[in-house]
């Protein structure tokens, strides 16, 4: 067992676990934070998508030790950290099913508009064919990063407007 | 389950009665048709309700009914069908999902794409009742002629006078009137629908993009311990020594105990399971655990061996499910061309994206279970079973569910969680790993079919089809009859054929099997609309153009009697390929390398009708760029959420046609992940459009019939791109190259 310190949404936050113990386990049977999901426990899925500084990892294969000091981002600390433009886009699209895969797609969306804030269908492909969807929701999520992206330009440079988030 | 299983029967409607109100609350009870089971299946009923509407004296609005939301939007519909009936604003409505208790026994479950197409009249009844009784109410109170007043957004209103009486204010006194004849109460003009028929926002996006939405898996109890179970590879085997020492000895985990296997009505494999702090620490319990197993009788069973019994059952006469004319005289006849042709389809895993999972708190005098369940009853039953309780004194609690697809219908997780709960006297949550979820579910089944068919020009003039497959019926109940949940969809074709014959043999094999989405249909719709698509193909002819000649006049094709199954209305059948046709530009001109394909099949009530657009590149790499999708499903109660339901059943079928296999090698399944058992990403994502066709007749099915058209839209179009018929699933780039 270690004592290991890092930063979940913002909060310092301090475990007991195996160095081992995946981020992922710690999160929701630890911390109680159950939103980030398990799909696959082999970086296969993308369910378990947390930002670490800011970049999307698969928490499932993310040993807690090398979590140290750093800053997690959950679903639940996401709409705080500038997730918000995101989220609505996924509800005005209406891109939930049952539901179980979105916070990963959602962590993984933000990640992409991030790097990439006016993307491409090439660059949603290559940005979210981790991210496994049973519904098969894949066609509004794309909708959603584009109307999301064009929402993040609106707040960014208001004179622009607002694009529509249509397939482009 | 019967696969296209909805609707109410007649006799039901007796049950329909009312309930006295109580306090300050209007409640009106009402009977949610049940899924329709196979004979003598059907549990008593100790009430006759299993759904009610109230309305509180804030005017809050609440329904409580046993259906579970696995992503089909079913609250959503739910409550815009009662908001409209009742005269609310959709937001007033609170669906409160039914416990699983015997004083209010709820609905058998959540499938057979039935929620909506059985809960449409039920609940109308039940809101335009209410109503009636609110309007009544104000009526007495203003002394006026009930006629001249009107209700709309959660209020009475009698214009010549100003009248206005909110329903908060009315439900006292409207609590103490007779409830109206549910049957013959009035209800609205579909013209004055307000919600029904255009789109509202889900009622469960919000929670679901926050984190917020609490799944089975998500279910935390004080106190709870968390378990992975240790199952035999091989089906049907037990552990026969097993030493926990070096799992004990780990940080975190609690217990090791070993549970049995509950092959009645549940087939749970029973095993060796590890209970601990957290997730991880039982994970790596389990494999800290040393086991030698007694791999039971099925050991020796193979995909290879399997495809050998399909194979050699399909070659010889089986059992004669329907007969019409006389197929042998027709086929042995000298002249028109005879066209032969066999068709192979593997298990498939179900995959829902949240694993099996449950928690049970079995105490010595109740037991509660928090279950992501598609079959609370079914859960309820067995949790009893196992624990040793009466079955009033178990509760289930249906939680939200990341994809069930049928699988959710199982009760083994939560027999499991049951046993472990039992055995260490503390709430535990059993969680199954992707691996136990791939290598321990009830697969689709594993199918053969050889078809002969004699094309005289234009004209089919025989049709035999030899259909063998690994039943599910059998599985779960002895008696069962072999075909019941296998030749759906391939009993009465939508095509004029004189001489028609269908058999079905079932073949031996200890692999689960269950209902996976669209059930028998995801083979019989392949089968059937491949074949059709071969002999347009030696009678020279469009596919589409020959499935419209063949179809012939309007007429209804069915078993006239089966109340439970409607019969298909050719003329609706022909009208969706027509739409199909027109909205995905049939007949016109691609860019090079493309081709269309077509196919169109009926099932749960619903017509569907798809053309797949596809690219074969050379080495056999094939790209389907886009669905076109028509559906005819009587009246679209949500059309946003019909378009999504058949979106996702495009793509949980184009994972199945190009990728989805689970193959057995001594005894067990040989995949393990989504590595091995891959699903439609992103990057393969077609464009998918979804026209409905207008309809003012009851709501029929959505959740599945989108999967059976979709495999021979695809195959048909490769055919016309490359000459090369696809006759196995999944496509392999070896029968393209």
């Amino acid at each position: 067992m270690a004592s290991i310190s890092f930063q979940v949404n913002g909060q310092p936050r301090t475990v007991d676990a195996e160095p081992e113990m995946p981020l992922l386990w710690v999160l929701r049977d630890v911390l109680q934070l159950t939103g980030t999901k398990f799909g696959c426990g082999m970086a296969l899925c993308g369910a378990c998508t947390v930002h670490i500084n800011g970049d999307a990892v698969r928490s499932c294969v993310t040993q807690i030790s090398t979590v140290a000091g750093k800053s997690v981002t959950t679903i639940e600390g996401l709409s705080a950290s500038g997730g918000d433009a995101v989220q609505q886009a996924w509800i005005a699209e209406q891109v939930p099913q049952c539901g179980y895969c979105q916070s990963g797609q959602i962590m993984a969306a933000v990640a992409l508009l991030a790097r990439t804030p006016k993307p491409t269908d090439s660059d949603i492909d290559r940005g979210m064919s981790g991210n496994i969807c049973r519904c098969g929701t894949y066609q509004r999520i794309r909708r959603a990063i584009h109307r999301a992206a064009g929402q993040l330009e609106a707040d960014t440079n208001p004179v622009a407007g607002v694009s529509t988030g249509g397939k482009q | 389950m019967r696969s296209s299983s909805v609707g109410s029967k007649p006799s039901r409607r007796s049950f329909l009665k009312t309930t006295a109100a109580s306090g300050a609350a209007l409640v009106v009870g009402f009977y949610l048709p049940e899924m329709a089971f196979a004979e003598g299946q059907e549990a008593p009923r100790v009430n006759p309700f299993n759904a009610w509407v109230r309305i509180d004296s804030d005017g809050k609005v609440t329904l409580t009914a046993a259906k579970s939301e696995m992503g089909q939007g079913v609250l959503t519909s739910l409550a815009m069908i009662l908001a409209d009936e009742l005269e609310v604003d959709w937001k007033m409505v609170h669906i409160q999902q039914a416990e699983t208790k015997p004083e209010i026994y709820p609905d058998l479950g959540t499938g057979g794409s039935g929620s909506v197409a059985g809960s449409y009249l039920p609940l109308r009844q039940a809101g335009a009742a209410a109503r009636e009784m609110l309007v009544l109410t104000a009526a007495k109170t203003w002394r006026v002629d009930p006629v001249t007043c009107r209700a709309t957004d959660g209020a009475v209103f009698h214009n010549p006078r100003g009248h206005r009486l909110a329903y908060a204010e009315l439900v006292e006194k409207a609590s103490k009137l007779p409830v109206p004849d549910l049957e013959t109460v009035k209800l609205k003009n579909p013209d004055n629908f307000r919600y029904i028929g255009k789109s509202i926002p889900r009622v469960d996006s919000p929670s679901k993009v926050d984190g917020t939405a609490q799944f089975g898996l998500d279910v935390r109890v004080p106190g709870m311990l968390y378990a992975v179970v240790a199952r035999c590879p091989v089906f049907e085997g037990k552990a026969k020594h097993f030493d926990a020492t070096k799992a004990k000895a780990l940080p975190g985990v609690r217990a090791v105990v070993e549970i049995p296997a509950v092959v009645d009505g549940s087939h749970s494999a029973g095993g060796i399971a590890v209970v601990a702090d957290n997730t991880w620490a039982a994970i790596r319990g389990r494999q800290a655990l040393e086991i030698e197993w007694d791999n039971g009788p099925h050991a020796g069973e193979s995909s290879e061996s399997l495809s050998a019994q399909l194979q050699s059952l399909t070659a010889k006469p089986a059992k004669l499910v329907r007969e019409t004319g006389n197929v042998e005289a027709a086929l042995s006849h000298e002249g028109p061309a005879k066209i032969e042709a066999a068709y192979e389809l593997p298990f498939l895993a179900h995959a829902t994206m949240e694993p099996m999972n449950c928690t049970a708190d079995v105490r010595a005098d109740h037991a509660e279970v928090w279950a992501p369940t598609q079959g609370p009853v079914w859960i309820r039953d067995l949790v009893a079973q196992v624990s040793g309780l009466p079955k009033e004194s178990v509760a289930v609690h249906t939680t939200l569910m990341g994809g069930a697809f049928g699988r959710r219908y199982q009760t083994d997780f939560a027999v499991e969680a049951a046993q472990m709960s039992k055995a260490l006297g503390k709430p535990v949550h059993v969680v199954w790993t992707r691996e136990d979820d791939m290598q321990h579910d009830f697969y689709r089944p594993a199918f053969h079919h050889r078809l002969a068919a004699v094309l005289d020009g234009q004209k089919v003039t025989a049709w035999r089809h030899r259909m063998s497959s690994t039943p599910i019926a059998p599985y779960w109940r002895p008696n069962g009859k072999p075909e019941e949940s296998e030749v759906g969809g391939a009993v009465y074709l939508p095509y004029l054929v004189p001489n028609f014959r269908l058999e079905y043999a079932p073949a031996a094999s200890g692999v689960p099997r269950a209902w996976w989405r669209s059930v028998e249909n995801s083979s019989n719709g392949f089968v059937v609309e491949s074949f059709v698509d071969e002999l347009a193909a030696a009678a020279k002819t469009d596919p589409l153009e020959f499935r419209l000649r063949l179809i012939g006049a309007p007429r209804k094709v069915g078993d006239l009697k089966d109340e439970d199954n409607p019969p298909l209305d050719t003329a609706r059948f022909k009208a969706l390929l027509e739409l199909v046709a027109g909205k995905s530009g049939w007949g016109k001109p691609l860019s090079p390398g493309r081709a269309r394909g077509i196919a169109a099949f009926y099932s749960f009530n619903t017509y569907a009708a798809q053309v797949a657009e596809v690219s074969v590149a050379s080495g056999g790499k094939l790209r389907v760029h886009r669905v076109t999708c028509a559906v005819d499903c009587g009246r679209a109660v949500d059309p946003d959420g019909v378009k999504a339901q058949m979106e996702s059943a495009i793509v949980y079928a184009l994972s199945a046609a190009l990728m989805g296999e689970i193959t057995i090698a001594n005894g067990s399944v040989q995949q393990s992940n989504f590595n091995d058992y891959q699903v439609l990403r992103m990057n393969d994502m077609p464009e998918i459009e979804v026209f409905i066709m207008p309809s003012t007749v009851a709501p029929t099915g959505i959740g599945e019939p989108g999967v059976p058209p979709l495999a021979p839209a695809v195959t048909n179009a490769i055919f016309a791109a490359t000459g090369k018929r696809i006759r196995r699933l999944p496509i392999r780039a070896e029968d393209l190259a």
